[in-house]
């Protein structure tokens, strides 16, 4: 059903443990890379692996609370919104992201 | 021979825990000579943190760092320790008391402190093997040994104790289950809603749960092997501990013939019956009310302190209790009344199920009188304080339930207003029970004007820094002193604790993870941020070599993956050349490398090695693999950590030459390759004072002379050019590698996260650095020793570990 509303489908891109609590990882699709982000709390974020500053790449980041800090400037990304925080201005593209069970399902655009 | 001593009167106290020692303290404290004490206690210990046992079982604390009072301080306070020998019988007659090893003791006073008995429900079963209680260091020994060995625990008593219990268990690897009679946990001190999101925690943590569970029976023949419940549901077990609660232990009260209800019956001065003999802590029933926390019962040793000293005056009254659960990562506060009770009680409510947290006041005449907090709690102490006060809230009440911050939005705050209204008696730091009075007294008598001064001497602030701005409050209040701007710098903002204070607490309170230290020292933020974790991560490598597990989601990406990321996102790559020096086969391993991976870009840097530009991210495994065949190990040139070291040619080549500093420079990089460091660290050795090079920039420079080598440190290029101090010379290549070990290790242990040395020994003093390296031998091989331990788990290359890791690959979707 969540698949339909997208025009693109759900699909498995890795198991929850292959990510490391705190980590992410990178997924290559036909739009680029994807970083898809484990938190502590076992929630699981995806954005585009391209910060808004300079394209630097977030799936390198640390990882704190629903955020994540950028490894070039160190600007601070919400995993939630993919927006900058203040006072950096700048957002970036979230992708649909679930857990069903400990697979994780990716909304891919045709 | 002491003029006075005929006139002393004997003091015996039977139980050497909190409560009695307590008291003798506060006693000692206002009349040092008036009596001669003897003490009798039947477990073998010095008197101890009971408290802490719950953080002992959890692996936070080790049984030395939660003694109270040494055997030291018994001697020096000329007060005679009888342990392992339980008191039997009172002789009320003749004012003795007599151990079960037959001393008899004459008493003028008698303190009773026997404290209590774990409640233990007429089970079958309960004296198999297996079975055992939670109140002493012998029932932790005995956790602690059976998670050793054995598997399954089960823990009846879903309160305070006995979740402290299952999470200690928890912690020590067994799989645990808890049997609790009502339908929510900690029903006395948590709503419903509250004992709810608590039980959901807990079992997200691992922690199984029977509520509404009435155990029949521990089963088993020769030891136990689980619980039998009374609707017929069966826990399998290795280890039953049964923590259902505790009664006060009245026996030699009783024995005696005083007034015994469920406690040994006390008046307002402590006194029992018998004008000669008091009584304090559980073993009490004071108005009808016994006792099982330690608040009231500091306030118990206080009163009868000072009637045993003359003070006619002192009257006890048991103040307002609040509660706390010590599972790290779970926080729970309650305080007064849990629900309605009455038509006129009216509850504010307040929840956000995201982030799992939880708040209701119940308020009675527009006053609180009952709080519980879950989740967050750090509004916990000032609701408390309101509720003391009886504050009169109808002018926040729309605000009230936000907590204190949002509570207080009225305009300018005096700063000083908060903490000058409080009397002398109000608790400003409730884990180490410090008052206002004490914190004043000892600013005024010590004449201290820090924060970390008043942590020093009084404790207050020193353990989860909830307190600290009531304490700089006090500060400002007393001398003037802004604290706050004048205190060391927080670490960022998840903390108001400086690096110094972290890094001290981290050594002196065994802290062994990050989020313990995060727990334990308060974190605003639960897993901190990018400036925090990485500070974090290197001050527990650098306190617990071999120990400590580095975390790699707390490391800079450069460190996380051994390379240096570029503007581009992909990575330089700079393989070790021990001393600058190379030969045919590394340079040819390096060309392959360059060839067989497509690398755009090679150049020398100023560390005398090569650094192959713009790997991708996903070929750095395979990059290592092939360098690693080669016999190189990881430059580390993207790490707080040894860099390189420098040299020239020295006396086997130069002219000028005077000693082989080609050959000191390897040794000394194959001494300290590897290890990690507040900030960058970069050594060079020239052969002399022509120092090509430059030797005088460097963080630890050796520079040759005719008769030995001198040692310069904490020089660095860059931004603020600093040219090295002279530290010392020595002789012998040995030596130039123990003093480097030992300043090294110094740098290590003592300076704050991205310090390099310069300003690390600016602050404190090329003097102090001397008299730590030069001057005392003993301390610098201490220190070197130190360093060479580290450098055993250290000095492993991380690309060879990481050739397994697959997070450098990119996922591909499942089609
Ligand atoms: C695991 C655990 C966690 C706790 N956590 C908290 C907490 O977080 N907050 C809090 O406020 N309180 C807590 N408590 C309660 C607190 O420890 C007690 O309230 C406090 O220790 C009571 O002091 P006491 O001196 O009355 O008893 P105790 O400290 O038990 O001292 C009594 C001593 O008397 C000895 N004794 C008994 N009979 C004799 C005899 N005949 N002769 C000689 N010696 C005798 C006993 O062996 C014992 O050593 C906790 C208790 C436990 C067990
Ligand atoms: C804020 C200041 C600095 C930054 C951000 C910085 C950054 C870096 C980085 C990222 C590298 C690794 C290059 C690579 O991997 O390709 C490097 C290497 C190097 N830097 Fe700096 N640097 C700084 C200051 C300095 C200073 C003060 C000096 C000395 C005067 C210095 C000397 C060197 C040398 C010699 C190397 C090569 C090291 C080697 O071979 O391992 N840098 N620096
Ligand atoms: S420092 Fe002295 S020994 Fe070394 S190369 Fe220069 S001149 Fe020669
Ligand atoms: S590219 Fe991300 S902060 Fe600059």
């Amino acid at each position: 059903m969540d698949g339909s509303i997208l025009s693109g489908a759900w699909v498995e891109v890795a198991r929850l443990s292959d990510i490391p609590r705190l980590g992410s990882r990178v997924v290559g699709t036909a739009k680029g890379d994807v970083a898809i982000f484990r938190t502590s709390d076992d929630q699981v974020f995806a954005l585009d692996d391209h910060c808004p500053h300079k394209g630097g790449p977030l799936s390198q980041g640390i990882v704190h609370g629903h955020n994540v800090t950028c490894p070039l400037h160190n600007w601070v990304i919400d995993l939630n919104s993919g927006e900058a925080q203040a006072p950096d201005i700048g957002c970036i593209k979230r992708t649909p992201v679930r857990l069903e069970g400990d697979r994780i399902l990716l909304a891919l655009r045709a | 021979m002491n003029m006075l001593s005929p006139q002393r009167q004997r003091l015996v106290v039977i139980g050497n825990g909190m409560a009695g020692m307590r008291t003798v303290g506060e006693l000692l404290a206002r009349t040092p000579h008036r009596y001669d004490i003897t003490v009798f206690g039947a477990e073998p210990h010095p008197n101890y943190d009971r408290i802490a046992l719950s953080s002992v079982l959890a692996g936070e604390k080790t049984l030395d760092e939660i003694v109270i009072n040494s055997r030291a301080w018994y001697d020096e306070n000329n007060i005679r320790l009888i342990t392992s020998d339980p008191v039997v019988s009172i002789d009320r007659v003749a004012r003795t008391v007599t151990s079960q090893s037959g001393l008899v003791a004459p008493y003028d006073k008698l303190l009773l402190a026997t404290g209590s008995k774990p409640l233990v429900p007429p089970l079958p079963g309960l004296t198999l093997p297996g079975v055992c209680t939670f109140r002493d260091i012998a029932d932790v020994n005995q956790m602690i040994t059976a998670s050793e060995t054995q598997h399954r625990a089960v823990v009846i008593g879903g309160g305070l104790l006995g979740l402290e219990a299952a999470w200690g268990l928890k912690r020590r690897g067994m799989s645990v289950a808890v049997v609790h009679l009502m339908p929510t946990l900690m029903e006395r001190q948590l709503d419903v809603a509250a004992g709810t999101l608590l039980q959901r925690d807990l079992d997200e943590r691992g922690i199984a749960f029977f509520t509404n569970g009435q155990t029949e029976e521990i089963t088993g023949t020769e030891r136990a092997t689980g619980v039998k419940l009374s609707d017929g549901r069966e826990v399998p077990a290795d280890i039953v501990v049964v923590a259902i609660g505790i009664r006060p232990n009245v026996d030699l009260g009783k024995a005696c013939g005083l007034e015994v209800n469920r406690g040994i019956v006390v008046g307002d001065d402590m006194a029992t019956a018998d004008a000669s003999i008091y009584a304090v802590g559980e073993c009490i029933e004071h108005r009808g009310q016994v006792f099982g926390l330690v608040l009231p019962i500091w306030e118990q040793a206080k009163v009868c302190a000072a009637r045993l000293a003359g003070d006619e005056d002192a009257s006890y009254v048991t103040p307002p209790l609040s509660t706390k659960l010590k599972i790290t990562g779970i926080d729970v506060f309650s305080a007064g009344a849990l629900s309605a009770a009455a038509e006129e009680d009216e509850e504010l409510i307040y929840q956000d199920r995201k982030r799992g947290t939880y708040r209701k006041l119940l308020l009675r005449d527009n006053r609180i009188v009952g709080t519980v907090l879950y989740g967050e709690v750090k509004d916990g102490p000032w609701y408390f304080q309101q509720m003391r006060d009886g504050t009169d809230i109808e002018a926040i009440r729309d605000r009230l339930i936000l907590g204190e911050a949002a509570a207080s939005l009225t305009g300018t705050v005096d700063p000083t207003a908060k903490v000058k209204a409080l009397a002398d008696s109000a608790e400003i730091c409730g884990c180490n029970g410090v008052c206002k009075g004490t914190i004043t007294a000892a600013i005024t008598d010590l004449k201290l004007t820090t924060l970390d001064g008043v942590r020093a001497h009084t404790k207050a602030s020193a353990s989860c820094g909830s307190c600290t701005p009531l304490v700089e409050g006090l500060l400002l209040l007393t001398t003037g002193v802004d604290a706050k701007a004048a205190g060391p710098k927080p670490m960022c903002k998840c903390t108001s604790h400086g690096h110094a204070f972290v890094r001290r607490a981290i050594v002196a309170e065994g802290m062994k993870t990050i989020p313990e230290v995060m727990h334990r020292l308060g974190w605003l933020r639960p897993d901190g941020c990018h400036s925090c974790r990485p500070a974090l991560n290197y001050y527990l490598l650098c306190a617990w070599p071999g120990e400590y597990v580095d975390d790699a989601q707390s490391r800079f990406v450069n460190e996380r993956n051994h390379a240096n990321i570029q503007k581009d996102g992909t990575y330089s790559v700079i393989p070790r050349m021990w001393g600058g020096q190379t030969n045919p086969r590394e340079l040819r391993a390096i060309a392959d490398v360059a060839d067989k991976f497509g690398i755009p870009e090679m150049k020398v840097t100023g560390g005398q090695r090569i650094d192959l530009l713009g790997v991708k991210r996903e070929d750095l495994p395979a990059v290592w693999a092939d360098l690693n065949a080669a016999g190189m190990v990881s430059g580390h040139a993207y790490g707080k950590a040894l860099r390189t070291v420098k040299t020239c040619v020295g006396s086997t080549w130069c002219r000028f030459g005077t000693q082989d500093s080609t050959s000191m420079g390897v040794a000394l990089e194959k001494m300290t390759w590897g290890s990690w460091h507040p900030h960058k660290v970069k050594l060079a050795v020239s052969g002399c004072p022509r120092n090509c090079a430059e030797a005088t920039i460097k963080d630890f420079g050796v520079i040759a002379v005719d008769s030995g080598w001198e040692l310069h440190i904490a020089g660095n290029g860059g931004i603020h050019l600093r040219g090295t101090d002279l530290l010392c010379k020595v002789e012998t290549p040995d030596e130039v590698l123990e003093y480097c070990g030992a300043f090294l290790q110094l740098y290590r242990e003592e300076a704050y996260y991205l310090d390099r040395t310069a300003p690390y020994v600016e602050r404190v003093g090329l003097d102090y650095v001397k008299a730590q390296v030069v001057e005392d031998a003993a301390n610098r091989r201490a220190l070197y020793e130190r360093f060479l331990f580290a450098q055993t788990f250290a000095q492993h290359d991380p690309w060879a570990a990481q050739n397994e890791n697959t997070t450098f690959k990119t996922l591909v979707p499942a089609e």
